[in-house]
């Protein structure tokens, strides 16, 4: 087993007995079994099932509900309306800080996007309550819905994604682009897209006097507890949230949504549990999604294709009453080197749910435009498109000038294209056929996603028998939080995993970070090894500040845990088992407390980012356009892997998006309306099977000791970028038609 | 809940007899019917549920060389039956390439007639629909129709029949078998379906109360056995609607086309025979020239109906490719994906 550098880690911890190991998921068999309870699994006595009505305009007013039918439907209980909805204690419109978005909870007749919550039918079976909802039939007085990019006031937000500047620079984008011997400006389009998540949005929510206890699913459970608490008057130590399992979230499940809200508030109109689980079609409105992106890329080159300049505009759109921006165009500053670089954003107000964070938000969408555009200049130059992104390697951080924590894309690059066979791709388009006569292309992307961290705590706990409770407020959106973070937690206290018990996935727990951004193994993961290195530094202290014991007089410093006893550093024959350090000390237990955060010294220092490369081989029937991606391989590095098994799942799922981001996905809304047309799963469409013959993920070494002590970096969200423009390369590549609006539909390849 | 009555009759006569009454519908497998409940598309007062009634789940091969395919066979049995398959390659594939396994494990022949249109706004009962609510209008026009019908339609309905089964099943002039009030008759599938009109409520030419019982291949089907693809394109490599499709069937006397058919799928609100393209390659020649003359006269009278004029070539070129493919000759073994354009590609593993 590899032995992990440490560098801020107190010397005693000695890691790598578990980290590194390919274990496979741990809650693998209750998952399979169906023994893993997901939050719609739960009935206490006594529950309800509540139905969502959704509004069926875009913009407007509900003038009219058929109340009175409803509850004459047998089995119905209730009928939650803006005229009798509990009233909150905090406005849900209000804004206290920007991660706080306006949520539409029946506190007026007000419609601002389709499929808005405008009632909650109460009944003792899903069927009533269903039936019950469409006896609503709700009449409205509609307004024109504003759909689309065009045509509306554009405005430049305050701020775009989760807090950056709208407009940044560096250089003189315009000098640099005029002194070009080489220029392109090029304009790409995104779709609007859902996240999908296997489980939609879910609740069964249970009031205890001001106690409330749900269980949703949710990544970010604190701010859920905050969120909830603050809505209804309560303390947030009074929700009890319970998340150990989710079926996929992908941002959507980041921030408690309006409709889990509204089950709450049922829950309290009726004085009984209740259950409310959205339809699939109800996911496509109040629970966020990506907003369309029209990209406008300008880049110069050198005569020896070095960029001069690079500008990324994105055009995009928020909803009419909050603000979220896609922040598509950051991307453009930390992947290619360049004098002049200046990204912009601005937006447009739609009638539609708000935009919020999908996977890899910004970087997605923006990436497969820059990457579209770096292989448009790379033609444009006459060179190889892998021999161009080298030549603009970027050894600093473009945009700020700052190095790099650790950066091994160029062994990505390397290792990617020796597995894929890159270097026999002809230069010209539309050379390649195969056997059956379908047109071959190659294409390549660059992957990259930032490193960050949000703030995370653990508490661990050695027990006199030798065993171990790790234990945080954890989410485990399938990404393999359970196993990973407790391969870290029996690190953290030098046991064997065995003998760890590892708690997680509840509110009652220290808050282990919202599960976002690709920053939760490293977040969780290093609260736990502090909680765990402090469990370990006051045995030890027992232990060398006794004299009975063979570690007497080693210093604090002066020992290694390791397999559930202590060694004496100089002299690993002598040591102690941890039962018989307690057992002597006549202690029970002891308790640790670890924090997981980014060390902001090392952040200003440092840009911190995972890369990848990405390389797709694609096939195109000539006369139709029909285009299969036929291989894939990505090779990416982020820092130190904890788990191989589930890193390269999450590199695998991450591209397969990018195969639905380039080939498949998007919302279609009807231009009149603003209603989304397709929102069901047989024609919204992502990658079956069959889409995806091969596939291959490569895991590139790397060491980042500056990011934070385990070197972790993050994995959940790279594989989509990077992937997207590979692909379109690959089209292009193939047919010499490049297509500029995603997704790439066979419309669009056909020639007259 | 959405209260409605279900019966399970054990007879055909039974079921025909509550078939008949008002606001009934038959449910089989329920692959579309259930869907289109649960979303308030239909609300039938009654559901005749007709899986149980004997004999309806029997492929018989008869003693004329033609095949009678009980309307309960379910779609998978039928492609699997290696008799059937065997005589009827372009139909076995059709099958397979619909929807996924599971859903074709469950779903009938009969059913697969009768399955409703997958224009959105037929589902989506907030929109404007003339099949829904006869006279509100069509939403589809003027709204994304990109997929939407080029041949057939009318200012009242743009939308498409999007069953594969039904593509070479007309072109080998299959005949659907129905029971109803009034006793037995036999119809040409290709007048099974009907184009939208004026009054595009009415899908078939089902008279209330009448059952499908059986649909039957003629034995002149089987002779184009050699020479019968299915070709579907479609916006993922499996378990999609198709775009466009065909079916191909030759038979040859020599060097010589003795006797085309063709039809096209997803194309109009029916099954598409354009039997004046089957005429052009009569005694024609196997050859790219007589193929596309053929793809032209086919589409000789399509137009778009919105933003699908894309449609209208690629309908002639998968025509082509169709018959170029079934003038090869009818593949040895069923492809790892039937239909598809990428039957033939080799993926690298």
């Amino acid at each position: 087993m590899p032995e992990i550098a440490l560098t801020q880690a107190p010397a005693h911890v000695r890691m790598g007995s578990s980290i590194g190991q390919p274990l496979t998921r741990r809650e693998g068999v209750l998952k399979t079994t169906g023994a893993a309870r997901y939050a719609a699994d739960h009935h206490p006595p006594g529950m309800a099932y509540a139905a969502l009505a959704v509004s069926s305009i875009a913009r407007g007013r509900v003038v009219a509900l058929d109340v009175a039918a409803a509850k004459d439907h047998p089995g119905v209980i209730a009928v939650m309306t803006p005229a009798n909805a509990p009233k909150l204690a905090l406005d849900p419109d209000a804004k206290l800080h920007p991660f706080m978005f306006r949520l539409d909870v029946l506190q007026n007749d007000k419609v601002r996007y389709a499929n808005q919550p405008i009632a909650v039918v109460v009944a003792d079976t899903l069927e009533a309550a269903t039936e019950g909802a469409a006896l609503l039939a709700p009449r409205y007085e509609t307004e024109p819905a504003r759909v689309g990019l065009d045509g509306h006031e554009r405005f430049a937000p305050q701020a775009v994604g989760a807090g950056r500047p709208a407009e940044e620079s560096h250089g003189d984008v315009e000098a640099g682009l005029a002194s070009a011997s080489r220029r392109i400006e090029t304009v790409y389009e995104t779709p609007g897209q859902y996240h999908n998540a296997m489980e939609p949005h879910a609740i069964v929510a249970a009031w205890d006097g001001d106690t409330l206890t749900i269980d949703t699913p949710s990544q970010g459970m604190a701010f859920a507890q905050d969120r909830i608490a603050g809505l209804f008057g309560i303390e947030p130590t009074a929700v009890h949230i319970r998340s150990p399992f989710l079926g996929g979230g992908f941002g959507s499940k980041g921030l408690i949504s309006g409709p889990q809200i509204l089950g709450i508030m049922a829950a309290r109109l009726v004085g009984r549990p209740v259950k409310l689980v959205l339809q699939r079609a109800q996911m496509y409105g109040p629970v966020g999604h990506r907003a369309p992106t029209r990209q406008t890329m300008r880049l110069g080159a050198d005569d020896q294709g070095r960029l001069t300049a690079l500008s990324h505009h994105v055009h995009t759109a928020t909803s009419a009453f909050d603000d979220f921006v896609e922040p598509a165009a950051t991307v453009s500053h930390a992947l290619y080197a360049s004098p002049a670089i200046r990204t912009s954003h601005e937006a447009v107000r739609i009638d539609t749910g708000t935009p919020l964070f999908m996977r890899a938000p910004g970087e997605a969408p923006g990436s497969a435009a820059l990457e579209s555009a770096i292989d448009e200049m790379a033609h444009a130059s006459g060179m190889d498109p892998l021999r161009f992104r080298l030549a603009n390697y970027a050894d600093v951080e473009p945009i700020s000038g700052n190095p790099f924590s650790s950066k091994a894309l160029r062994q990505c690059y390397e290792q990617g294209a020796e597995r894929f066979g890159w270097s026999r791709r002809p230069l010209a388009p539309r050379q390649m056929r195969d056997e059956a006569g379908m047109l071959v292309g190659w294409g390549m992307g660059t992957a990259t996603f930032p490193a960050i961290m949000f703030e995370g705590h653990a508490r661990a706990v050695l027990r006199r028998d030798g065993t171990g409770i790790v234990e945080l407020g954890a989410h485990d959106m399938g990404q393999g939080a359970w196993t990973a973070l407790a391969q870290i937690a029996a690190d953290s206290l030098g046991l064997d995993l065995g003998r760890i018990e590892f708690r997680s996935g509840t509110s009652d727990l220290p808050d282990a970070g919202i599960a976002g951004g690709s920053a939760h193994t490293a977040t969780a993961g290093m609260a736990i090894h502090g909680a765990g290195a402090d469990v370990i530094a006051r045995l030890a202290d027992l232990a060398t500040g006794d004299s009975r014991s063979p570690l007497f007089g080693a210093g604090n410093a002066g020992v290694i845990a390791r397999g559930g006893r202590l060694f004496r550093r100089d002299n690993e024959a002598a040591s102690e088992s941890y039962a018989d350090i307690l057992s002597r000390a006549g202690r029970d237990v002891i308790e640790g407390h670890g924090s997981g955060r980014v060390d902001p010294a090392a952040q200003a220092a440092y840009a911190m980012h995972a890369h990848g490369a990405v390389f797709a081989e694609v096939k195109v029937d000539p006369d139709f356009g029909q285009v299969r991606v036929t291989r894939l391989v990505g090779a990416f590095a982020a820092g130190t892997i904890v788990n191989p098994h589930m890193v390269r799942s999450q590199y695998l799922g991450g591209m397969i998006w990018g195969v639905s981001f380039a080939l498949h996905e998007q919302a279609v809304t009807d231009r009149r309306s603003g209603r989304v047309m397709n929102a069901n799963l047989a024609d919204y469409h992502v990658p079956v099977n069959a889409d995806v013959p091969s596939i291959e993920a490569i895991l590139v070494e790397e060491r980042d000791i500056h990011v934070n002590a385990l070197g972790i970096k993050g994995v959940g969200e790279i594989g989509v970028t990077g992937t997207a423009g590979a692909i379109a390369n690959a089209v292009w590549h193939a047919t010499g038609v490049r297509v500029r609006s995603f997704p790439i539909t066979l419309d669009r390849l056909i020639e007259p | 809940m959405n209260r409605f009555e279900y019966i399970r009759p054990v007879t055909v006569s039974e079921a025909v007899a509550a078939g008949a009454a008002p606001g009934s519908t038959y449910l089989a497998a329920g692959t579309n019917l259930l869907d289109l409940m649960k979303g308030g598309v239909t609300r039938p007062v009654q559901l005749v549920d007709i899986t149980r009634l004997p004999g309806l789940d029997r492929i018989e091969h008869l003693e004329d060389g033609g095949v009678r395919i009980g309307a309960l066979v379910r779609n998978a049995d039928l492609a699997h039956d290696p008799a059937f398959a065997r005589r009827f390659p372009s139909i076995a594939e059709a099958l397979l390439s619909g929807a996924s396994a599971q859903l074709r494990n469950a779903a009938t022949a009969g059913g697969n007639l009768l399955q409703r249109t997958r224009c959105a706004y037929f589902y989506d009962t907030a929109s404007a629909c003339n099949k829904r609510h006869p006279g509100a209008g069509c939403d589809a026009i003027g709204g994304d129709n990109r997929l939407h019908a080029i041949l057939g339609w009318s200012e009242h309905c743009i939308a498409t029949h999007p069953s594969d089964f039904c593509v070479p099943m007309t072109a080998l002039d299959a005949v659907v078998e129905i029971e109803g009030p009034q006793g037995r008759r036999a119809i040409p599938l290709e007048q099974f379906h009907r184009l939208p009109g004026d009054n595009p409520e009415r899908e078939t030419v089902l008279d209330r109360g009448e059952l499908i019982t059986a649909i039957r291949l003629p034995p002149e089907a089987a002779a184009f056995a050699p020479h019968a693809r299915y070709l579907k394109v479609r916006e993922r490599t499996s378990y999609a609607f198709a775009v466009v499709s065909a079916a191909a069937a030759l038979r040859f006397e020599g060097d010589v086309i003795a006797e085309a058919r063709i039809a096209l799928g997803s194309v109009a609100l029916t099954p598409w025979r354009p039997r004046s393209a089957e005429a052009t390659l009569a005694g024609a020649r196997p050859d790219a020239a007589a193929f596309r003359h053929a793809a032209d006269a086919a589409l000789a009278d399509a137009r778009p109906s919105g933003d699908n004029a894309f449609k209208i070539e690629l309908a002639r070129r998968i025509v082509v490719r169709a018959l170029t493919l079934a003038a090869a000759g009818t593949p040895a073994r069923m492809p790892a994906l039937p239909a598809s354009p990428f039957a033939g590609v080799m993926t690298h593993a």
